[in-house]
């Protein structure tokens, strides 16, 4: 977050805060609620579900992380983060299927 | 000697140094992170068909737990919010709101494994299989407060039935078992399944990150306040950086809690 700021800027960012700690308990409330509802697709619930985490995840990075108004430094620093995961990532889906040819399934 | 940029930013990155330091280390957290996360999908997609553990854990208990998490959250913010406004009153109101919340977060977590070391597996010498909370163990018996699993309608069933919180509950009852009758006793712990292992393995190392946090945070605020008065500008940049880490708490448990209690 840049450095200065006056009091009424203080003042409007306090209040970004609480509206999105007010949206964070509404995606908690979503999650769980779609938990309860009890979708019989698999896939649908872990769409549902990891797609709201990744909103709530957006926003506490992007203002309570100030991610939003960083430096390119930081920036950097996360792309090559998000490139390594990618990659972690990307090796599990990758070896998921590359077993022993001796791998017994029951 | 002063420690160089504390509080000024450097030329070449744009930070002071404690902040580019932990975006450094938060990026290794990332892939510790990651590495478990692709640990609990490949285990998760590798269990056959109905044996991955479904609503074994207490969602309301969990749901709390998140909030109680966001709530510190926004504390952290706030906290540090009311230093830039020069309140230090208000920052220690909002950053005591936040070790409340980290002891609270730890606390429930606590109860939820004590829950789970408590909760027992018994198979019997004629293939009876039950499942409950541990009332009583000797020598010579065994008390559950549990039910009977139908072992008969295949694993997957018994796993089903094992979970025991939503659809799934059945009525306890007393049980007791003659310790020569026992063939298999086990508790929900970390060895009891890969499902245990992987959700020991991840709140654990979340929960230390917790403790971890709610200490520096805590060092900040009362043996380490004396900065308030020399440097208050390097004291806000302390209370910013010990926040980054407490918000990455914040985003992994985000994650964690739809992927275990909920998935």
């Amino acid at each position: 977050m840049s450095d200065h700021h006056s009091h009424e800027d203080i003042e409007a960012v306090k209040r970004k805060y609480i509206i999105i700690f007010l949206a964070l308990i509404v995606g908690t409330v979503f999650t769980v609620g779609a938990y309860f509802l009890e979708i019989h697709s698999v896939a649908l619930t872990v769409a549902l579900a990891l797609f709201i985490a990744s909103i709530k995840a957006f926003l506490v990075a992007g203002y309570f992380m100030h991610l939003m108004d960083e430096k390119k430094m930081i920036y950097g620093i996360l792309a090559s983060t998000v490139f390594f995961f990618i990659g972690l990532m990307g090796l599990t889906i990758w070896a998921m299927h590359d077993m022993p040819p001796t791998t017994q399934f029951h | 000697m002063d420690i160089p940029y504390t509080v000024q930013p450097r030329r070449d990155t744009g930070l002071y140094n404690a902040k580019l330091g932990i975006w450094l280390f938060l990026a290794s957290e990332v892939m510790l992170f990651g590495a478990l996360f692709s640990s609990y999908i490949m285990l998760r997609v590798g269990a056959d068909i109905g044996e991955w553990p479904q609503r074994l854990l207490n969602v309301p208990i969990g749901t709390v737990n998140t909030l109680v998490l966001i709530t510190s959250s926004v504390t952290v913010v706030l906290g540090w919010a009311a230093l830039k406004q020069n309140n230090f009153a208000r920052y220690r109101l909002y950053q005591t709101i936040t070790i409340l919340c980290a002891f609270g977060f730890v606390g429930i977590k606590s109860y939820e494994y004590y829950d789970k070391f408590t909760h027992y597996q018994v198979i019997t010498n004629d293939g009876k299989v039950f499942d409950g909370h541990l009332i009583k163990r000797d020598k010579e018996l065994v008390v559950l407060s549990g039910f009977e699993i139908d072992a008969s309608k295949g694993k997957a069933h018994g796993v089903m039935e094992a979970s025991g919180h939503g659809p799934n509950h059945k009525p306890h009852k007393e049980i007791e078992i003659k310790t020569s009758d026992i063939k298999k006793i086990g508790n929900y712990g970390p060895a009891h399944n890969t499902y245990t292992a992987i959700y020991f393995t991840l709140t654990g190392l979340h929960g230390l990150h917790v403790i971890g946090g709610a200490l520096v945070i805590g060092y900040i605020l009362w043996p380490g306040a004396g900065m308030w008065k020399t440097d208050p500008e390097r004291y806000t940049n302390r209370v910013e950086v010990s926040g980054l880490f407490w918000h990455f708490v914040d985003l992994v448990w985000i994650f964690l809690f739809p992927v275990l209690y909920l998935l």
